[in-house]
């Protein structure tokens, strides 16, 4: 990050940002969906069209209708109902994965960048190590080691989040810790805790936010896949991985049956994605002209 | 560049190392007893206490994990329990179709990724680059397995060009083979080539930023020679770092794909070892899966360093 982006982003209150922001169309298209996701997924909490707990033989295999809006599944089951609880599903275990990254990860990235030396390259080379194994492996062997189920799920997407969070604290802390201001805050006697909370983290959040967009859309993805093979959320407690792969064997007869869980991971993952984009951009101008 | 490599070896090793105490650590927690696992719920406690000592399992943790080591430096990936059969044979009879699956899949994505960057370089800030943007969104966001079962739905089981599952084995000659194998290919490329052709896109743009292409224009080149000659040669190098580490991600990271298509790769035997619990095959599999990530990602340093001077540098 340059001088003159952390100038920009100083200067800036939350209000202009916010302003700022709407004005780019990534970050408002990105916004709107997910708050539409969000939104889907709590109201699943009140009401969904119909209970998806309740098996009806005779309305299986049903095409989209006006009763059914993406038809229903080889039990009877309402797709759309079923979204509805997945999307609670795969936020929740998205979100709680990326605070897991954040919590951890943040601390230790901004412990390595003030300490430098032993500690620094210690914590990086670990970083190295658990970059080293493929995520969606090992998140499968951590799974079915501690066993399938979504808090499981969230376990395993959680522990690849954290050198991840933890890399880009410390490479964000370690342009700040040589400024000027952080200088003055050390003269004045603070200390290097006092300061990486005072200072260091007011500067590097932008960048935690739009890292945790992107870990957010990717815990999605994983979740899914996971779900998918069978190691995510169990029924009977709809999720979109599952559904696809409960799917996968009536292709033949019932391919909607894919359609709409498939439809939904996209969108929540592409909305995430155009938010971490519009954010970059607002948060990060010297990025805008790549793009 | 020989100090650069030597050190980035060195560090290959202790990180292969670490991985391997991680993955032995792992493992050792794991619920259940593995020989009360093969010989089932009927098994007397002398039955099992018999093959505990036969497979090792009493002796002290550290005395196995330097046996494991030793073993697999002579080569011995030792028996698998379930398949009774030597590890290193099941690697081999795996790796003849996740190998060519992973080469495939970059080879696809390669194709398609490397001119749609060039082209939305080129065409920065128009509609055509706009649109293609957004078509590489949609290419990050849409899950590998989901797109999978489309094609399935359309190629295999609507117009039944290609089978929709399993691996005839490369005996028969290698069009069958390629058949089986071109559906997965075109799954795992999608997303890798939406990345690369993006990764491809910047890095030409900030290379058509640097002073030398503003000279070589200031000289009068036209444009396209600007691109082809000049800013081409110098963006390829993030995009062979890119290349490098999905070649890896491929490699080892194709475990829900041969799920769906019911591939005998290498990801679909580590996962049927890890749900029944055969732990000498997941250890070796997983460490050699993290050994090719590692080994990919040393070379793609040392090319990177060959290629820019200024990184080897910069660590010395």
């Amino acid at each position: 990050m340059s001088d003159r982006d952390l100038i920009a982003t100083e200067h800036d209150d939350l209000g202009q940002l916010f302003r700022r922001a709407l004005r780019n169309r990534s970050f408002l298209i990105g916004l709107i969906i997910t708050l539409v996701v969000i939104a889907v997924a709590m109201i699943s909490f009140v009401w969904t069209p119909y209970d998806v707990t309740k098996l009806t033989i005779a309305d299986r295999l049903k095409p989209p209708s006006a009763h059914h809006w993406f038809g229903t599944d080889h039990f009877g089951r309402d797709i759309a109902s079923m979204i509805m609880e997945g999307a609670r599903n795969s936020i929740a275990v998205a979100l709680v994965a990326v605070a897991i990254g954040t919590v951890i990860g943040v601390p230790v990235g901004c412990w390595a960048a003030a300490k430098r030396g032993a500690i620094d390259e210690v914590l990086m080379r670990s970083s190295d190590v658990v970059f080293a194994f493929p995520a969606l492996l090992s998140a499968v062997m951590i799974t079915a080691i501690l066993g399938p189920g979504a808090i499981n799920a969230i376990i395993a997407i959680g522990i690849f989040n954290i050198p991840v969070f933890a890399r880009v604290a410390r490479g964000a802390a370690l342009a700040i810790w040589p400024r000027e201001f952080i200088l003055a805050a050390r003269a004045s006697g603070k200390s290097q805790a006092r300061i990486t909370l005072e200072h260091i983290l007011p500067n590097i959040a932008n960048l935690l936010l739009v890292q945790g967009t992107i870990q957010f859309s990717l815990g999605i993805l994983a979740e899914a896949g996971l779900s998918y093979v069978g190691l995510g959320a169990q029924p009977p407690n709809p999720s979109w991985g599952r559904m696809l792969s409960e799917a996968q064997t009536m292709m033949a007869v019932a391919p909607q049956m894919a359609i709409a869980p498939g439809v939904a991971i996209i969108v929540a993952v592409l909305g995430l994605n155009l938010l971490g984009d519009g954010l970059r951009d607002v948060l990060d101008p010297k990025l805008r002209r790549e793009r | 560049m020989f100090a650069y490599a030597a050190r980035r070896l060195l560090t290959v090793l202790v990180t292969l190392f670490a991985a391997s105490i991680i993955i032995f650590a792992v493992l050792q927690v794991i619920p259940g007893d593995p020989a009360r696992l093969m010989l089932g719920i009927n098994a007397t406690d002398d039955a099992v206490a018999n093959l505990r000592e036969q497979l090792g399992l009493n002796a002290p943790v550290y005395a196995r994990y330097f046996n494991w080591l030793a073993d697999m430096a002579r080569g011995d990936f030792g028996v698998s329990y379930t398949y009774s059969a030597p590890v290193r044979e099941l690697v081999g009879e795996r790796i003849v179709v996740s190998l060519p699956l992973a080469i495939l899949a970059l080879t696809l994505s390669t194709l398609v990724a490397i001119p749609v960057g060039i082209f939305t370089a080129a065409r920065h800030g128009t509609a055509t680059d706009t649109a293609a943007m957004a078509a590489t969104q949609f290419g990050i966001a849409i899950p590998n397995f989901w797109f999978a079962l489309l094609l399935v739905y359309i190629f295999a089981i609507t117009l039944r060009w290609v089978p929709a599952g399993g691996f005839p084995g490369w005996e028969d000659g290698v069009l069958p083979g390629l058949r089986a194998l071109i559906l997965p290919a075109i799954a795992l490329a999608l997303p890798q080539a939406a990345i690369l052709s993006r990764v491809t896109r910047s890095a030409l743009l900030e290379t058509m930023r640097e002073d030398y292409i503003r000279t070589a224009r200031a000289k009068g080149l036209p444009q396209r020679r600007v691109l082809w000659h000049h800013a081409l040669r110098n963006a390829l190098i993030p995009v062979l770092t890119i290349m490098g580490l999905q070649f890896a991600f491929l490699l080892a990271g194709t475990i829900i794909i041969e799920n769906v298509f019911y591939l005998p790769g290498l990801g679909q035997l580590v996962f049927q070892a890890i749900q029944r619990l055969d732990l000498i095959v997941v250890q070796s599999v997983v460490i050699l899966l993290v050994g090719a990530v590692i080994t990919v990602n040393f070379f793609v340093d040392l090319a990177y360093a060959w290629a820019d001077p200024r990184l080897r540098h910069r660590t010395q």
